[in-house]
């Protein structure tokens, strides 16, 4: 994560993303989560901003996305503030892409929590379909990046690929949802356990059993 | 009043001060990178700590924090002199300590507090950061492995400047400061992020690798690009300036300077006349001073001589031609070079008054005619704090990029006298409103305009003085309280066609006007006099002699010879001395101690260092009114406004690059 | 004695029931909240001293002292605000996660109550941006929410005009620092700032601000229905309530529970997750609040009641609760590293200490990983980590420091059985 840097300003650059706009829908959004602030703190909405920006562009390219020069400006004049702002601002948060970007982008969760439980082989089963760490694959379908602590520690090992999370994997279950993804599939997200539910201990619910198939609701027995 | 104890010793501090304020005022030496007097405070260097009482058990930045009642503060104990070390040591783990090629080393802060603080060795065996150069354009040389981190030239550019070009991009450790997209900083008052720069991050491009500051002699001047009079140290080596740097003077340019005038610097070397020139047949020829001399007799013009000062020149050159004139039997004095013909029978009327640290507490503004920006830099970043501070500022003129909020009000001045509400309304209300005219202004005949604008609207009153007039030129208001105006202006001089125009460094007259003068040019710089010049008499540039300046709102400040004018160049009052002889009459002094003297007799305000004092404005005359449309401002290229600033090939490269696009960056490489 | 099901806030921790507005009603949620409301603002505030709630977002100051702080009236106009810290991103934890998508609309009442008690005009819930669908679930509660007139104008009934607004951040773990976070809503870089002047008199548009945890705001509405006396006849004195604990590592069932404050470690492990993996006498270390704090070694953890006085008294604290074990597999060193990497990552380079510490640390940790090292850089690295500890901004650079501390404290003599295995003397005078 460390060789993060700006796509470089090239006239290739300005040539296809220097007319870009809101579609029409994403108009609607901006105006929309510009409106959570208050009046004259537009700026406030940078963040999210970028991140429907990120998410256009990802969507014009079908990839994950990422935020070219122009679009950062395009970003910067919408909501009246300085061009080299939004660059800081983009530069700090780790989430937005600030080069181009595979089709997934495939975050492999690294820190101690993961790591305890097995990221290592999460990593070398990437390795293994070809994925390396800080590169796009040669077709353009994967970006592999080891991520910090994405907050799934109880369901640990995890992967996020674009918006969705796939926890407590294998290196079998690894190489299976990138096989699905790659086959234009969409594989189950959220905990690979068989019989698991979320984050309850897994096979031996220790607690609030009630609620497993009926939504018990406790007053009663205040 | 808080009452502090600063290592025991029991001290009042002002309300509102900060520990490091109360350590200073205790006379304690507080080390810092961060954090400058004039930005806001960032805390991020943590050089500044020290240990305070009550509090937690752990050093606090002194920058940031409060002195309250009570307080017991420590800068020699045991905890503070660990926490300096080690921020000394994590600042130091990444810097490259390549001191000997840098050019701030002997003024570094870095390098400086290491020695007083520092532990003196590293323990730090890893592998050093590389951070990759960063193209700031022609004034700004940076190499950012040096970096520290201190985001005072973020600050001063998004604070001070007002213009959003610097950032820190990325974060923690790969943290880097670069303008957006490494473009070159492009405005008027880039350069002084150099000064601010506490290591050699950012040193000064042109000044690379020149000399090392221990070799410099320092003598205390006034820069002369502009009409503020701003406080400049000039540096020097031999007979040469090699740098240009800005002293402090709260009153005047607080601690900042144009890049016109810092980097004006080079220009002095350049385009010299350092020796007589005569015309002979349509052409110059080089000549002795005794041929010029002989040549100047020659003229014997008798009454019929013309006096015009250029922009540059000083009191005590302007009141040597003026006596000069006079001993031949003239008075036809004017320095308003380019026509204008505003009346100056009072010069409250023609003078800043609000002065330029007053105006920062203006609350509403009205600018005419005036680009402020390159006219006089370093009075908009006051108007930007008068805004910061709620003042409104509404504009007639072209539009321009004040860096803050303005209402331009359209180029035509018959608003003046049909004001929108929105103006009525808000100097109606104003405690402290102001009037700025420009020179677009004066050209237009609006001072009168300008004058009933401030009895309408009670301008002056108790305590406060709101009528302004910017002036461009270094030399104005001197050359004003020395009588360097006709009524009508540079015009009456035509009128008169004199035999003879002594022009002192009058690099902006149309000459053609006086083809069937003869004109004798004393100046400095081969410039558009000298091409119009029948005599040249060679002479000091500012920097080459001592002078008297008065400043736009009438401040009388002096400036210190540092070095020799160029091969046969002499000091111009001499020159005009010599001339006298020449011309077989008397100026009546000998020296320039007898020279300043008589010039102080007749003008005495130009004795005291200080705001001469020009008594009341005059009433508006009766039906003034403003009429015309101002179609632009006088300066064209904010780089290239004199002769010594179009003879500096930095001044002329920041003009090719930063104003008319032109791409240096490879070369520059 | 175990905490009973019914006296667990968050039933729905598990989502094993939808968390919509429908579903929360059936357990109990905005249930006659305008109720609540009407004890009026200071008794809310006095109700919630009473339970001796503390922040549960790892710092533990007490929760209605800091709402008392606000002001309750705006002198000159300004209005205040409620900033919920949703940006859970502090390694190990995982539980605002689990309210948020599994039991949204507690929070949601108890931001209403919270906002109410200090008198705020709206509330910014500052969800970390790598909670994606989270954050999808809690827009549409917060919508829910709106459509069914429980916040916004009138909120509940009440009278009072609130707003809820979500906020994704976007890769920053420094963000969750309150005044990073105050900073980033405002559209900056995620930097701390100085204080004195703090969030309540000068936070978010400089405007009075309280920023607290989820679950902190989430058990709010819970405790002033059940009462003070409730919530505080859970664990010890100076530690009450329930609480989510978050376990990960190497223990047989990993899984977030809440249980009562001051439960021993023993009975959290052996009662929720199974066990150490294989067994007691597997067990290494704990890291027992979240990676910012110590390590806490397998023979003073087990019996220790795990609240915040109980761990601090370990040397250690209790955080996030976020309990990381690790097993005799572990490598105490690499997973020690691997932490101090994540701060390198995570410092956000303002100042200096933190920005050139962290880097430092973690190159100097990955050389004791594999004995690359002399034994004086053992006690050098401690000095350095003494010298960042203290000295920043915020406390990043304290939590960069402590589990070194902790490493060394109770592990030298791993670190110096590599340096000495590290057969290298030849290879480093070579390299050098």
């Amino acid at each position: 994560m460390a060789d993060r840097f700006i796509e470089p300003d090239s006239p290739e650059l300005r040539a296809r993303w220097g007319a870009f706009a809101w579609t029409a829908e994403n108009a609607e959004q901006a105006k929309v989560i510009v409106g959570r602030y208050p009046a004259g703190r537009q700026r406030s909405a940078v963040m999210p901003l970028l991140d429907l920006a990120q998410r256009q562009v990802g969507a014009e390219l079908n990839t994950q996305g990422w935020l070219p020069i122009p679009v950062m400006e395009y970003v910067a004049k919408y909501l009246d503030m300085p061009v080299i702002r939004v660059v800081e601002v983009a530069t700090f948060y780790t989430m937005y892409n600030i080069a181009p970007i595979g089709r997934f982008h495939v975050q492999v969760c690294g820190t101690t929590p993961c790591m305890l439980r097995g990221s290592d082989d999460i990593m070398a089963a990437c390795k293994g379909k070809g994925l390396k760490k800080g590169h796009t694959t040669a077709d353009g379908m994967f970006t592999l990046t080891e991520v910090e602590c994405m907050g799934n520690c109880a369901s640990a090992p995890m992967v996020q690929i674009n918006d969705d999370n796939y926890e407590d994997l294998t290196a079998a279950d690894m190489e299976r949802i990138l096989d699905e993804l790659a086959a234009g599939k969409q594989p189950k997200t959220g905990t690979q356990l068989p019989g698991r539910h979320t984050v309850e201990p897994a096979g031996a619910l220790s607690n609030l059993t009630a609620m497993v198939d009926a939504n018990h609701d406790y007053r009663g027995e205040w | 009043m808080p009452k502090v104890k600063v290592d025991g010793v029991e001290l009042e501090v002002p309300a509102g001060a900060t520990v490091l304020q109360a350590c200073e005022l205790a006379g304690k030496e507080i080390p810092r990178f961060c954090y400058h007097e004039r930005l806001s405070i960032a805390g991020n260097c943590r050089m500044c700590l020290v240990e305070v009482k009550p509090g937690p058990p752990k050093p606090q930045a002194s920058c940031a924090l409060p002195a309250t009642e009570g307080q017991e503060i420590r800068t020699d104990s045991e905890m503070v002199k660990k926490a300096r070390e080690g921020v000394m040591e994590f600042l130091l783990i990444n810097h490259p300590l390549d001191c000997p090629i840098c050019d701030q080393g002997g003024e570094c802060d870095l390098q400086d507090q290491s020695v007083a603080y520092g532990r003196g060795a590293s323990r730090y065996h890893e592998n050093k950061r590389a951070v990759t150069e960063k193209y700031m354009g022609p004034l700004i040389k940076t190499t950012m492995t040096r970096c520290i981190h201190c985001t005072r030239c973020v600050r001063f550019s998004e604070e001070v400047a007002g213009v959003d070009e610097i950032g820190a991009l990325y974060r923690g450790e790969t943290m880097q400061i670069s303008t957006y997209l490494e473009k070159a900083a492009a405005h008027e008052l880039s350069a002084n992020v150099i000064d601010l720069c506490p290591v050699g991050a950012l040193t000064s491009r042109p000044y690379a690798f020149e000399a090392r500051p221990w070799e410099l002699k320092k003598t205390l001047s006034i820069d002369v690009s502009d009409a503020l009079g701003s406080n400049i140290r000039l540096d020097s080596r031999g007979r040469e300036v090699l740098r240009i740097l800005p002293r402090v003077n709260d009153d005047v340019n607080e601690e900042w300077l144009s890049d016109r005038g810092r980097y004006m610097v080079d220009g002095l070397t350049r385009r010299r006349l350092d020796k007589p020139w005569l015309r002979r047949d349509g052409k110059l020829v080089a000549a002795t001073w005794a041929e010029a001399f002989e040549a100047v007799a020659k003229i014997n013009p008798g009454s019929s001589v013309a006096v015009i000062a250029g922009d540059l020149v000083d009191c005590e050159t302007m009141f040597a031609a003026k006596k000069l004139g006079g001993a031949l039997g003239s008075t036809l004095l004017e320095g308003r070079q380019t026509g204008l013909a505003y009346d100056t029978s009072n010069l409250a009327a023609v003078n800043f008054n609000s002065t330029l640290a007053g105006i920062e507490d203006a609350d509403a503004v009205l600018i005419v005619g005036s680009m402020i920006r390159d006219e006089a830099p370093l009075l908009n970043t006051r108007l930007r704090k008068a805004v910061k501070k709620g003042a409104k500022v509404f504009v007639v003129g072209p539009q321009w990029d004040p860096t803050y909020p303005a209402t331009f009000l359209g180029d035509d001045l018959a608003v003046l006298g049909n004001l929108p509400a929105e103006v009525s309304d808000a100097f109606g209300a104003a405690q402290k409103p102001a009037i700025i005219l420009g020179g677009a202004a004066l050209g237009k005949g609006a001072l009168g305009a300008g004058l009933a604008f401030a009895e309408q609207f009670n301008l002056v009153r108790e305590g406060w003085n709101g009528f302004n007039v910017i002036h461009m030129a270094s030399s104005r208001m001197g050359g004003l309280m020395l009588g360097y105006a006709q009524k009508g202006g540079i015009g009456d001089l035509v009128a008169a066609k004199p035999k003879m125009v002594i022009s002192l460094g009058a690099d902006e007259v149309d000459f053609t006007k006086f083809a069937d003068s003869m004109i004798v040019h004393i100046g400095h710089h081969g410039d558009k006099a000298a091409h119009a010049a029948d005599v040249i008499l060679p002479a000091a540039a500012f920097s080459e002699k001592d002078g008297t300046y008065v400043n736009t709102e009438g401040r009388v400040q002096y400036a210190e010879k540092a070095v020799f004018a160029p091969g046969d160049a002499r000091e111009d009052w001499t020159i005009l001395r010599a001339m006298a002889d020449a011309l077989g009459v008397s100026v009546g002094f000998d020296s320039f101690e007898q020279l300043r003297a008589a010039m102080v007799a007749e003008v005495p305000a130009l004795g005291v260092e200080g705001l001469a004092d020009y008594g009341a404005l005059p009433a508006a005359p009766s039906g003034a009114k403003a009429e015309g449309v101002i179609a632009g401002y006088p300066i064209k290229d904010r780089y290239l406004t004199n002769a010594i600033a179009r003879s500096s090939p930095t001044l002329q490269r920041c003009s090719a690059e930063l104003l008319h696009g032109e791409s240096f960056a490879e070369a520059a490489e | 004695m175990a905490l009973q099901d019914k006296d667990r806030i968050f039933t729905n921790v598990y989502g094993f029931q939808p968390w919509n507005l429908a579903a929360a009603r059936t357990r109990g949620d905005w249930d006659n909240t305008k109720a609540l409301m009407e004890r009026g603002q200071d008794a809310i505030i006095e109700e919630i001293k009473a339970s001796g709630l503390r922040g549960r977002g790892g710092a533990g100051f007490p929760t209605g002292m800091k709402w008392s702080f606000m002001p309750k009236e705006s002198k000159d106009g300004r209005p205040s605000f409620l900033v919920i810290n949703a940006d859970e991103s502090e390694p190990g934890s995982c539980k605002d996660r689990e309210i948020i998508r599994h039991d949204p609309h507690k929070l949601i009442e108890g931001a209403l109550i919270a906002g109410y008690a200090m008198r705020a005009r709206a509330a910014y819930i500052y969800i970390r941006g790598e909670y994606i669908r989270e954050a999808e679930t809690l827009f549409a509660a917060v919508q829910e929410a709106y459509d069914a007139g429980l916040i916004g104008k009138n909120a509940s009934g009440s009278g009072y005009d609130f707003d809820v607004f979500v906020h994704r951040g976007a890769g920053a773990y420094i963000c969750g620092e309150e005044t990073a976070m105050i900073e980033s809503l405002e559209g900056k870089k995620g930097q701390p700032r100085l204080k004195p002047p703090f969030p309540a008199g000068a936070g978010l548009y400089g405007c009075p601000t309280t920023v607290n945890n989820v679950e902190s705001i989430a058990v709010a509405p819970t405790i002033l229905r059940r009462g003070a006396s409730w919530f505080s006849s859970f664990g010890r004195e100076n530690n009450k309530g329930t609480k989510l604990f978050q376990i990960s590592g190497h223990v047989n069932r990993p899984c977030v529970v809440e249980e009562e404050m001051s439960i021993p470690f023993s009975e959290l492990i052996e009662k929720h997750c199974g066990g150490i993996r294989g067994g007691k006498d597997n067990l290494l270390a704990v890291i027992p609040g979240g990676s910012s704090v110590p390590l806490v070694p397998a023979a003073e953890i087990w019996d220790a009641p795990m609240d915040f006085d109980g761990l601090r008294a370990l040397g250690s604290g209790l955080g996030t609760a976020a309990v990381i074990v690790m097993d005799k597999s572990t490598d105490i060193v690499r997973a020690i590293s691997r932490l101090s990497y994540f701060y390198k990552h995570e410092s956000c380079g303002q100042c200096t200490p933190c920005r050139e510490g962290t880097g430092w640390m973690w190159r100097v940790m990955e050389r004791l990983r594999t004995g690359d090292a002399d034994v004086e850089e053992i006690d050098m690295l401690f000095n350095v980590t003494k010298q960042v500890e203290g000295h920043t901004i915020c406390a990043l650079g304290d939590a960069a420091a402590w589990p070194i501390q902790g490493l060394i404290k109770h592990f030298r003599p791993e670190i110096e059985r590599r340096i000495a295995e590290n057969a290298r003397p030849a290879l480093s005078e070579a390299a050098e």
